[in-house]
């Protein structure tokens, strides 16, 4: 089977964590990498990307524990996310699966997709989060 | 333009902020409108206006869209072109941009310039998924990131990079609820201590009750007109000097620093220039304190201290009603309230009061050049006006 071009979108970006890839774009005429994928460079407005497997593991910018949570977190609060930059430079927000005492700027952590459930309603798309490295 | 008037302000409204109950977002911009007609009777409302601009961010709130012609015909302005202005928590501030582009584009000479949100009827939960569209869907919302959450990252790094203090934020939001105290349409005027804000209970880590702002139902309004036929008006116009505004990535992750944003020091340095005024020259101003940290990177973003010292500023008084340079002295977002759409002509209306001495028990004295600051979101949107008295 011919394999399909898959648009450089943020739908395909969550179709690859469901493959278990952490996956960005690398915009070939001026080599930035984008993450989440988009489909015009922002910096040389070339659409002429390819893709490239990212090393999930990253470190610790900042974080917040939210214990006022939106209806459908409700039930996981209260939760702890963060921002994360990788090991290539990119920057990533998401859920800290650590207990707050432990969470500290500047920690090795590492993104997991191991329990990533799709939901009923749009988007269909899985969640990954962030664990102790 | 160095220092030139841009357009000018010849009348102001708000509505009362607070839990307004069984009315509707175009009734309560009707009372604004009241009040800046009411206040200006050399004005023919529908004669003289040419057209308006309003500031308003959900549809969700009262399942209804449409907002501009809506809240033209609800303020007795029938057929003015009306144009609504999505910007988030900044909508009314692009409001007034845009009605600075109609005004000085000669397209209109008297235009109204406002806005508007009921929001109390909601609840908490709603409120919270409402206000979170203001930050990216799909890496923000989907991963329970909510918006006091945003601005918790915001103050988590500023604590660990300048050693700000949770007593800091405290201050912020002492200094501000003192300030309500002293403005009748406040939604919250009563004082609070540090230890009320300091225990009062965590919404997002390191962020509680009390370092965010109020749900509030509000309006806001200005009359502007060219500066050379104010005075055709009123004897008191206040002039506005210098308007930037600048936009910076949705996702709050992408960008370079979570300890300053980027918008709002673009949105200074041009408003700065075009009035040709510095952060020294200002004697009042009123800041986008949708939470405490965001007024202390307020006050470093617009200059009025260096990056880091946001917090010992709150701390030492001085802006407080009587410091160096008060700033919030309606009380803020903190304790006047936040209907988000009417937040940025709400901020210029406060500045409208003080520079004409109309600001009553918190005067500002001998008031001469002010300054509002608006936030869309987490910082996507800011938007910076420099006003001087007439
Ligand atoms: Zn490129």
């Amino acid at each position: 089977m011919a394999e399909q071009i898959q648009a450089f979108t943020i739908e395909q970006f969550y179709k690859h964590l469901l493959q278990g890839k952490l996956m960005g774009a690398k915009c070939r005429k001026c080599g930035k990498v984008h993450l989440p994928p988009r489909p015009l460079c922002d910096s040389c407005f070339s659409k002429d990307f390819e893709w490239i497997e990212l090393s999930p593991k990253g470190k610790l910018l900042t974080y917040t524990v939210i214990h006022v949570a939106p209806s459908q977190f409700q039930g996981m609060a209260p939760y702890a996310v963060g921002i994360v930059q990788l090991e290539n430079g990119v920057k990533i927000p998401g859920m800290i699966r650590a207990s707050p005492e432990h969470i500290k700027i500047g920690m090795p952590l590492t993104m997991d997709f191991g329990t990533c459930a799709a939901t009923q309603q749009w988007p269909q798309w899985p969640r990954y989060f962030f664990k102790p490295a | 333009m160095k220092g030139k008037p841009l357009v000018s302000i010849v009348s102001a409204g708000l509505s009362k902020f607070g839990k307004l109950e069984g009315l509707y977002a175009r009734e309560i911009f009707a009372e604004a409108a009241k009040e800046a007609f009411d206040r200006c009777p050399n004005l023919n409302p529908k004669k003289d206006i040419q057209a308006l601009f309003i500031g308003h961010m959900g549809e969700s709130y009262e399942h209804q869209g449409h907002t501009g012609a809506t809240m033209a015909e609800w303020a007795g302005l029938l057929h003015v072109p009306a144009t609504r202005t999505e910007a988030a928590c900044a909508s009314s501030g692009a409001a007034l941009r845009a009605a600075i582009y109609a005004v000085l584009s000669g397209l209109a000479d008297v235009v109204m310039v406002g806005g508007v949100e009921k929001m109390t009827h909601r609840s908490t939960a709603e409120v919270t998924e409402y206000l979170a569209m203001a930050s990216d869907y799909p890496f923000e919302q989907w991963h329970g990131i909510t918006f006091p959450g945003l601005y918790a990252l915001m103050a988590t790094a500023h604590m660990h990079k300048y050693g700000t203090t949770e007593k800091q934020l405290a201050a912020v939001a002492v200094k501000n609820h003192y300030h309500g105290s002293l403005n009748p349409k406040a939604h919250m005027q009563k004082e609070i201590t540090p230890e009320n804000a300091l225990s009062s209970r965590v919404i997002a880590w390191p962020l509680k009750l009390y370092d965010c702002s109020l749900i509030t139902d509000g309006a806001s309004c200005l009359i502007l007109t060219k500066p050379e036929l104010a005075k055709k008006y009123t004897d008191t116009p206040v002039h506005i000097i210098g308007s930037g505004q600048a936009s910076d990535t949705i996702g709050l992750y992408e960008r370079e620093s979570f300890t300053s944003l980027a918008a709002a020091r673009l949105a200074a340095k041009k408003a700065y220039e075009m009035a040709d005024v510095k952060p020294e020259n200002i004697d009042v101003a009123e800041v986008h304190d949708c939470f405490t940290i965001a007024e202390i990177i307020a006050y470093e973003d617009l200059g009025f201290c260096k990056p880091g010292g946001g917090g010992q500023l709150a701390e030492k008084g001085e802006t407080k009603l009587g410091g160096r340079i008060p700033v919030n002295t309606s009380g803020g977002l903190k304790a006047k309230g936040h209907p988000v759409g009417a937040t940025g002509t709400g901020q210029a209306y406060e500045i409208f009061l003080q520079l004409t001495r109309q600001a009553d028990k918190r005067q500002v004295k001998n008031a001469e050049i002010g300054l509002t600051h608006n936030v869309g979101g987490s910082g996507a949107t800011a938007t910076v006006h420099i006003y001087r008295r007439g």
